[in-house]
């Protein structure tokens, strides 16, 4: 199995798109050695602004820039784009439905041994929560590349979730891209797993092993957490007998909270979360803190079971 | 009164202002404050004090410095001018309305339900609104935004920026200085409302400001100190201020909060909230019997 970043997807997205669009800038928070934005700085000098360590003058920056026509991608860690600058990001950006693209990185547990404080795990949370704002979350380098170019395409605010890590390459999903789509990557009639981020490769290994345990599982990934694939899901909640979800985030305000939300109203079935629980993280690997907060295969399988048991 | 399209859009040149025209932006300052008080009243909601404080800086900005065209608001060579103390809308959409961007008769349904006159300045809805701000700090980050990619244009007008001076203590701001000096944004000119009054009071004792210009000195701008009333200093300032290369400007504007009406003159209670109808003609009377 393969395995690279989505960051490095995003970087070589823009600077696929840079020909394309002479009006895309790129702007970063002195962490472009991280993010990879250095690489485009390094092809396009004049198209590329370091702020320096000022996130929240970074987001309302990028809100004049695209006043002025240009489409610019402000890039820096996710716990700042949303935490740090969270009035920038919902008053420059997501209320005047600013045509800026926030770029956030090292999302996630697997963000690893800086800790709590730079694990974003709140952060698709409050960008789905402000208005007009649409949140991408792909799942492998690839699909950070598709989302890349259809956020640039996309006219309005944009929030891109990256992380650190390398992680699988997963063929099932670069089929096309569309915001706002879901991909369904298998059919099944028994219970339906929702993936969004990373967590892909986990939702289709959990399929693999509830196949053998003799249940067919239904695998959605959903790269857009929001606006939601609303038709997919009333077909999972009615074709199948409940839904487990799956996040590389908390279990409050992501993509668990928005499906059970959606379908509470839209047609009531199980849902249950594979997600952080409600506790800050800490140091260690990315693998090390996965499996601490049960975001594994196996942790999709358990939870696929007990719908599986309370429906029999 | 409305002005005309050709007046606007052709600023004075060279400081020269002559005396019948000081006196007819004097008498439109004193119109202009009227309709602050009117606005206010009728939403029953609203900042004042610092919309009657920045009064003549609007008014020489949008009358006698500024090129604009109300009938093409989006006209690319427009000067642009970003209120980052957004809360001042009255004394914005009172100038807006005056210079013809919308009908004059909108004014009544500030801070209504579906009015496109909202609490705070909203670019997407308002004409001549060319930034949203409301949150303090955010405007300037945003006109040197919008100034950068003039610069990457080669386009050569203007941004103009009005700040608070309680705005001066966002941290905010000061990120916005480092970037302004960074990228030698000599297209920006930013006043500061040195009213010297904030919500909770004197700006000096919520949360000391002064040295201010040395502050800006300090971070790499130019600075002016001006009397924010003298409408004619205000424009020979800012013609001064565009012969400066290389580096954004800041000008501190010392003002009167409540400036024209004698009992909310320097009271730091007028910040925001509605005159009561007794207020309202007091306030109504002074400002007329003042032209």
């Amino acid at each position: 199995m393969q395995f690279k970043q989505t960051r490095q997807g995003y970087v070589d997205a823009l600077i696929e798109l840079a020909r394309e669009y002479p009006n895309l800038v790129v702007l970063d928070t002195d962490v472009a050695m991280a993010t990879k934005t250095c690489d485009f700085q390094k092809a396009f000098p004049d198209r590329f602004f370091n702020c320096g360590i000022q996130e929240q003058n970074l987001l309302s920056v990028a809100a004049g820039l695209a006043l002025e026509g240009f489409i610019p991608f402000a890039t820096t860690f996710g716990v700042f784009a949303t935490c740090r600058a969270g009035d920038q990001l919902r008053n420059s950006i997501a209320y005047p439905k600013a045509n800026v693209k926030v770029a956030a990185t090292h999302c996630g547990s697997s963000t690893g041994g800086d800790g709590a404080s730079h694990q974003a795990n709140e952060d698709i949370a409050i960008a789905r929560s402000f208005p007009s704002m649409t949140v991408l979350v792909p799942g492998d380098y690839e699909e950070a590349k598709q989302a890349t170019k259809a956020a640039a395409k996309f006219k309005g605010p944009v929030y891109l979730r990256f992380g650190r890590e390398a992680y699988p390459v997963v063929e099932e999903i670069h089929g096309a891209f569309t915001i706002g789509k879901a991909k369904v990557l298998r059919d099944g009639r028994d219970v339906t797993i929702i993936t969004t981020g990373i967590m892909v490769s986990e939702g289709l290994k959990a399929a693999d092993a509830l196949k053998e345990k003799g249940h067919s599982a239904r695998v959605i990934h959903m790269p857009t957490v929001k606006p939601l694939d609303t038709e997919v899901l009333l077909q999972a909640a009615s074709q199948t007998r409940g839904i487990v979800t799956a996040e590389e985030h908390s279990i409050l305000g992501g993509l668990g909270e928005a499906v059970a939300g959606f379908l509470a109203e839209g047609c009531p079935t199980c849902v249950l979360r594979v997600g952080v629980n409600d506790i800050f993280g800490e140091s260690g690997t990315a693998e090390e803190l996965l499996n601490l907060h049960g975001l594994r295969a196996k942790n999709i399988v358990e939870k696929a079971l007990a719908i599986l048991k309370d429906t029999d | 009164m409305t002005t005309t399209t050709t007046e606007l859009a052709t600023p004075l040149s060279a400081g020269v202002i002559l005396p019948d025209k000081l006196a007819h932006l004097n008498h439109k300052a004193q119109a202009i404050r009227r309709d602050i008080v009117t606005m206010v009243f009728h939403a029953n909601s609203g900042h004042i004090g610092g919309s009657l404080s920045a009064t003549e800086l609007l008014v020489a900005l949008y009358y006698g410095i500024m090129r604009h065209d109300p009938k093409h608001p989006q006209w690319r060579e427009r000067d642009r001018f970003i209120l980052s103390k957004g809360h001042c809308t009255p004394v914005l959409y009172a100038v807006l309305a005056d210079c013809g961007y919308f009908p004059k008769e909108d004014l009544a349904c500030f801070r209504r339900p579906g009015s496109h006159l909202q609490g705070h300045p909203y670019q997407p809805k308002t004409p001549g609104v060319e930034a949203s701000t409301g949150t303090l700090g955010l405007g300037l980050s945003t006109a040197l935004g919008m100034a950068l990619g003039a610069k990457l244009r080669g386009h050569s007008h203007y941004y103009y920026v009005l700040c608070g001076d309680g705005e001066m203590q966002e941290g905010q701001i000061w990120e916005a200085a480092m970037f302004g000096h960074k990228y030698a944004l000599e297209n920006v000119i930013a006043f500061v409302d040195r009213n010297r009054l904030q919500t909770d009071g004197n700006t000096e004792e919520v949360m000391p400001l002064d040295p201010l210009g040395a502050k800006w000195r300090a971070f790499g701008w130019n600075t002016f100190e001006i009397d924010g009333h003298d409408i004619s200093q205000i424009i020979k300032t800012v013609q001064q201020a565009k012969a400066c290369e290389g580096k954004p400007i800041m000008i501190l504007a010392n003002t009167v909060k409540g400036k024209g009406v004698s009992f909310m003159e320097n009271r730091a209670e007028w910040h925001s909230g509605p005159p009561n109808p007794v207020e309202y003609e007091c306030a109504m009377k002074e400002l007329h019997d003042a032209v």
